[in-house]
């Protein structure tokens, strides 16, 4: 295999949303060189692929930056790092004015004001978001773009990042990346649980079956504190093309109702996971299908819909039209997903300090991969792949020396690669075991099959399966550089997995009904776990870490 | 959820090729554009826009309830406008100004 070795001060592992925006920031505040590493290509990659068309984080006026960390908190009852999320809060709308500079087409009144939609949503044209972010990073000096590069582990030495490893998806050229600071902006892990539609389409899902959790896996195995893995989040969607309902529910005012024509969202409550709780529990009482009631919608509103769901989820605008039925005249059939893991929904992913430290000295997160901070969206994420970016800087600014990586340390990650590609006596192929690895988290760690539900005896089952696959991919085999990421892709939801079961074991209680919905403890219990689930990777083991909260005013440190 | 393309109108610029988020495009041995793995298009749609032969398709797949329906982009200044050709030839045009924002 031909190798290569890079060096560079600042890499970012990921040019979605917040890698981008880390790489914009360190250009226009330092001389630092930046490489962003992206195993697709920047123009189109990250959940941003085929836009987005409301910004939902942004500080109306009249509100304060507080009033979405309260938000947010309500929304995930407690579990929040208070201290992230106002850190975030505050830079939500200077993010916002970056982007319309940089392009963005943002909805205004007569007198040039940002029109609204509730408390801190804005109307946007985001069909071109990410080749409009693209485009500015592409133009920012000092950053080099690698694109179909697949970084599979960092180069960590006592507890000191020194760089990663990753191979040329195409190019199949091995790379050894050193770096003074590493920022981690892969997002979060879709494909863990089988997916609505597990035939040909698979991958028809709302969050990017291609965020496969190498960043949570990458830091799981070197050791780093991980935070509320089993704050799952499950999303309502459009039946099919498993489409955002926010246009809809938000937008246009659609109601949840079921088939008897009643509103069963109040019943249950309105935060992110009661919806689907009620969705849930109204099929399984026999009140199903659920839909959004768009029926009686105006034909201005019709048309808008149309459009506005081309410039994000083309598929739902495809299947109105090909019912040759408008959403005024039916209403729209709503489904829960299979569950994500990602930190910009939910408070999944790494335990990081308000500059996005992790606990790897020389490692920092932004975006879905960095935990505590739920609700990001787009602008949140922004916001932490800024605060990252500085972070990053300061911290060059402030050491004398760094390491470089071992060849020793090359040359076992090269011949770990190299193994794939050449021996060929696996029973098995990759996506078989990755079938196997959906079955298992669907029958026994609360997918779909199960409304969302598990308990204690389930998830011994799923923890067993789950290591039984993982001794299976030591044999598998790759005919090319695409399908070794592949493997590599397999592998890290395999670790994310078992961090998952480890943490759902953990929370023995029920916070949140579908996201975690234990019955071995089907209620709440603020008395032992108004705290953090965190965990670590100890001598192979997961370690489970009981945090207490940090709530107003505080703001966390890492102490070691 | 997939793309077909039509390697007649191919014209081999690799633009597909090149934006694909999960890297599912190829090319074949005369330079043709091809998606090696269908089952694991996300219908983003990023192909679509960037082919300037409208030669890619996007379709929903029957499992999620697709009809047959091929669509494609065209791109003029600011209009960006997607046609969806229904099986029976019908085909529905709707354009959207990418300078006029979602007003819902």
């Amino acid at each position: 295999m031909k190798t290569e070795k890079i060096s560079t001060d600042v890499l970012i592992i990921g040019g979605g949303t917040a890698g981008c925006y880390a790489a914009l920031t360190i250009s226009e505040n330092s001389d630092k060189k930046v490489l962003i590493c992206e195993k697709a290509h920047i123009k189109r990659s990250g959940c941003l692929a085929a836009g987005v068309n409301a910004l939902n984080a942004y500080i109306v006026e009249g509100r304060k930056p507080q009033d979405y960390v309260d938000y947010a908190k309500k929304d995930a009852d407690g579990i929040v790092r208070e201290d992230l999320l106002l850190t975030m809060s505050e830079k939500l709308n200077e993010v916002t004015d970056r982007l319309e500079k940089l392009g963005l087409v943002i909805l205004k009144d007569e007198n040039g004001k940002y029109v609204t939609r509730g408390n801190r949503n804005l109307k946007i044209n985001g069909e071109n978001i990410k080749p409009i972010l693209a485009d500015a990073v592409e133009k920012a000096k000092n950053v080099t773009v690698l694109n179909r590069i697949n970084i599979f582990d960092y180069s960590v030495k006592d507890n000191k990042i020194n760089g990663a490893f990753g191979f040329g998806i195409e190019s199949g050229i091995f790379y050894t990346i050193e770096a003074k600071a590493v920022i981690i902006a892969t997002g979060g892990a879709a494909g863990l649980y089988k997916p609505n539609n597990p035939g040909f389409s698979r991958h028809k899902m709302w969050y990017p079956p291609f965020n496969t959790g190498a960043g949570y896996a990458m830091g799981i195995r070197a050791g780093a504190e991980m935070t509320t893995f089993e704050m799952r989040f499950i999303a309502l969607r459009c039946k099919d093309t498993i489409a955002p309902t926010g246009t809809l529910a938000q937008g246009v005012g659609a109601k949840q109702i079921n088939s008897l024509g009643e509103v069963y969202e109040t019943k249950y409550g309105l935060t992110t996971s009661e919806r689907v709780y009620g969705t849930v529990n109204e099929n399984q009482e026999g009140r199903g299908p659920c839909y959004l009631r768009t029926e009686g919608i105006t034909a201005e509103q019709d048309e808008s819909l149309l459009k506005a769901y081309l410039n994000m989820a083309p598929s739902q605008t495809i299947k109105w039209i090909e019912s040759g039925r408008n959403p005024s005249q039916q209403n729209v059939e709503i489904e829960g997903t299979e569950p994500y893991i990602v930190g910009g929904h939910t408070a999944s992913g790494y335990w990081v300090d308000t500059d996005r430290a992790t606990t790897i000295d020389g490692l920092f997160a932004g975006g879905d991969v960095a935990g505590g901070c739920p609700q990001k969206y787009v602008t949140g994420a922004l916001a932490e792949g800024e605060i990252a970016g500085l972070s990053a800087v300061k911290y060059i600014d402030s050491k004398e020396s760094f390491e470089k990586i071992s060849d020793e340390d090359t040359n076992s990650h090269l011949k770990e690669t190299e193994k794939y590609l050449t021996d060929r006596h696996s029973l098995y192929t990759t996506e078989q075991l990755e079938e196997a690895m959906q079955t298992v988290m669907d029958s026994y760690a609360g997918g779909i099959k199960t409304n969302y539900r598990f308990n204690e005896k389930q998830l011994d089952i799923a923890d067993y399966k789950i290591r039984q696959l993982e001794t299976l991919t030591d044999d598998l085999y790759a005919e090319d550089f695409q399908e070794l990421m592949y493997i590599y892709e397999l592998k890290e939801r395999l670790t994310v997995c078992k961090s998952v079961i480890a943490h759902l074991r953990a929370r023995k209680e029920t916070r949140w009904h579908s996201f975690a919905e234990n019955l071995d403890y089907p209620e709440k219990d603020d008395k032992n776990f108004n705290k953090y689930v965190n965990s670590r990777l100890e001598n192979g083991e997961i370690k489970i870490i009981i945090r207490d909260l940090v709530t107003g005013g505080e703001k966390y440190e890492h102490s070691n | 959820m997939s793309i077909v393309i039509d390697k007649s109108k191919c014209i081999g610029c690799k633009k597909c090729r090149n934006v694909c988020p999960g890297s599912l495009i190829k090319t074949d041995e005369n330079g043709k554009a091809y998606i090696k793995y269908p089952k694991d298009c996300w219908g983003c749609t990023s192909c679509i826009k960037e082919c300037p032969a409208y030669a890619i398709s996007f379709f929903l797949g029957s499992d999620i309830g697709g009809m047959g329906s091929k669509v494609h982009t065209e791109k003029n200044g600011d209009i960006l406008s997607w046609l969806i050709e229904k099986p029976q030839g019908e085909v529905i045009k709707i354009d959207i100004n990418q300078k006029e924002s979602n007003k819902y």
